[in-house]
């Protein structure tokens, strides 16, 4: 019975923030500089109506693709976050930890101060920022195995440490660049979840629930791995092979969502964070929920960035930051109090 | 249940480039309790770290029910073999939750969820290991000897056939060490379960095992029954310590007395 309600728990779960999700797609699709209610949101969604209409465009074309990266990138870096945190045992590595955003914003600097980007056209800030960042897991990763095991405590220095010299490299080539790059380099930085293509904004979305379909074939490794690396061993896991697939879908993950979005912090730390909190450390919930809650805090994100200094936009990430930092503070406070 | 050939070791080798474990030859019949005991550094625990399949082979085989251990996957080996560790490494996670992760093995790839039979069986060893009153509680929220218990009922739910033991009392009072060592003894008893425990305490090896292993720089220097083992020249050679060893007159098993520098020097 026990078991049952513990199950029964999680469907709510699973319901309670599908529908959070549902209402934050509905609150963006119909929020803006132009107010268009919620209902003629829907039906110029659904029933199409005057497809020149500066509303119909304005929805179809502008806020639906950024509803859709909203989830996709939220959900992916929540993911990406909740199974790094699994390999790692920390709660504090996020997909940015290990160096990720720090090669992808070096992609994306090089690119801009060598004018690449005028060349190549669209793809080329995000080709670069995703070169980057696997270029930068790929030197973690070699730095931390040996004869094809990883230590993964060695690895999360190493990213640390790559981090920082990326970081530097950054600062420097800002430095040396022009005003007009200096600009382009920290818009970037600053992540957005404006992407005018909308084929990246299918190919983040289908990836990231490709992600989530396949992080499931992990979960008991996932949830083995609690208990350290040589219990799950013991257990019957093959914690070499567990922990590099893992490895390499968040990397996966956060290197799409960097490239395509830029560098949005706070969310993969966050997210998994509150979520443990409420519902334990069973990977079985917490995937889900994290990519669920994820995408939701995107996209409510945005609709604040959007509108707090309509009709300027602030940048993402400020949002994530500070929203997500302060109520992460309050719940661990309230936590830490009952605790006490 | 005894006389049966069961776990065979036969010139094993493996360690790291510091340290290396050799020439490790021995052999368990069914049903046996056996002790490793030695010096701290001496390869106890890297001889489990080589079994579970921790750290490779260097040379040398392995045999359970004469079958070659490293022959079986590591799913087919945790539902051989179970390990106990000396500390319970838990995450904020329920009694029940903990000890139903010994079913782990036993899952498909694409099983998310217990059966209603890995249920009862975590609930059997949970009654069996005076956890089930705990089972909802988290595993950081008991002691150290019921989270040793704890860790018992989450091995028993592998349904080995090889129970290892890594220092499970070492860190317990006297009350919480013979409590789980009668556990132990009462399972290699009714449920003919082989035990292969390292153990530090002389004297406690001695009272319940059967057989002691004793190690020394990375190698078997001596094997047999208590009594052939626990010799008062044996471990003054390998722990370098003196010692006097009597014998106890309840259980007949050898018995052994430190001897202090101010002993020494007062006789």
């Amino acid at each position: 019975m026990k078991e049952r309600s513990k199950y029964f728990k999680w469907l709510l779960v699973v319901a309670g923030l599908t529908a959070l999700l549902l209402v934050a797609v509905l609150i963006s699709l119909s929020t803006g500089e132009l107010k268009i209610g919620l209902g003629e949101a829907l039906r110029l969604l659904f029933a199409g109506g005057d497809e020149s209409s500066l509303e119909h465009m304005l929805i179809s074309q502008v806020r639906l693709p950024r509803i859709m990266l909203g989830v996709a990138v939220g959900g992916a870096l929540s993911l990406a976050g909740v199974m790094l945190q699994g390999i790692y045992r920390n709660p504090l590595v996020e997909p940015f930890t290990l160096g990720i955003s720090g090669g992808a914003s070096l992609g994306v600097a090089f690119t801009i101060v060598l004018g690449l980007h005028q060349k190549l056209g669209a793809f080329a800030l995000p080709l670069s920022g995703f070169l980057g960042a696997f270029l930068i897991i790929f030197l973690v990763y070699t730095l931390s195995s040996r004869r094809g095991n990883i230590n993964i405590q060695h690895m999360l220095l190493t990213g640390v440490m790559v981090s920082f010299v990326a970081s530097s490299a950054m600062m420097f080539l800002m430095a040396v660049s022009s005003t007009e790059n200096l600009h382009g380099i920290v818009f970037w930085i600053m992540g957005s979840l404006d992407e005018p293509d909308t084929r990246l904004v299918w190919l983040t979305l289908i990836v990231t629930l490709l992600v989530l379909f396949i992080s499931y074939l992990f979960v008991q490794p996932l949830n083995a791995l609690r208990l350290g690396e040589e219990k799950a061993l013991h257990l019957g896991i093959n914690t070499h092979v567990a922990i590099k697939a893992l490895f390499l879908l968040a990397s996966l993950l956060a290197g799409i969502c960097v490239a395509v979005a830029g560098v949005i912090g706070f969310v993969g730390l966050i997210i998994p964070h509150v979520l443990r909190l409420f519902l334990g450390t069973d990977y079985r919930i917490l995937l889900i929920s994290s990519f669920l809650l994820g995408g939701s805090f995107l996209v409510l994100s945005d609709v604040v960035a959007r509108t707090i200094i309509s009709p300027n936009e602030l940048p993402i990430g400020v949002i994530t930051g500070i929203i997500g930092g302060v109520v992460f503070i309050l719940l661990m406070s309230r936590k830490m109090r009952k605790g006490m | 249940m005894m006389g049966q050939a069961f776990f065979d070791i036969e010139n094993f080798a493996c360690g790291y480039p510091s340290f290396r474990l050799s020439g490790i030859g021995f052999s368990l019949e069914k049903g046996s309790f056996a002790g490793i005991i030695g010096p701290n550094g001496s390869g106890k625990t890297t001889l489990f770290r080589g079994i579970t399949g921790s750290l490779p082979p260097l040379s040398g085989r392995m045999l359970l029910n004469g079958r070659s251990l490293q022959s079986l996957s590591l799913r087919k080996r945790a539902q051989n073999i179970a390990i106990v560790s000396q500390f319970v490494d838990a995450d904020q996670i329920t009694v029940e939750d903990y000890v139903l992760m010994g079913r782990i093995p036993y899952y498909s790839r694409f099983q998310f969820f217990e059966t209603s039979r890995d249920r009862e069986i975590a609930e059997k060893y949970m009654r069996l290991t005076e956890t089930f009153q705990h089972k909802n509680k988290l595993m950081t929220e008991l002691s150290g000897g019921e989270q040793q218990r704890a860790a018992i009922a989450r091995a028993l739910v592998q349904e080995p056939e090889l129970l290892l033991l890594d220092e499970p009392t070492s860190h317990l009072d006297i009350t919480h060490q013979v409590r789980i060592l009668n556990l132990l003894q009462q399972l290699n008893v009714q449920m003919g379960l082989t035990v292969l425990m390292v153990i530090h305490d002389l004297n406690l090896a001695s009272e319940y095992c059967d057989r002691l292993l004793l190690f020394n720089e990375g190698r078997i220097v001596n094997q047999g029954k208590p009594d052939d083992v626990l010799t008062f020249e044996t471990i003054e050679d390998v722990y370098k310590t003196p010692v006097i060893v009597r014998t106890n007159p309840y259980s007949g098993k050898p018995v052994v007395f430190l001897v202090s520098d101010k002993m020494m020097k007062s006789k």
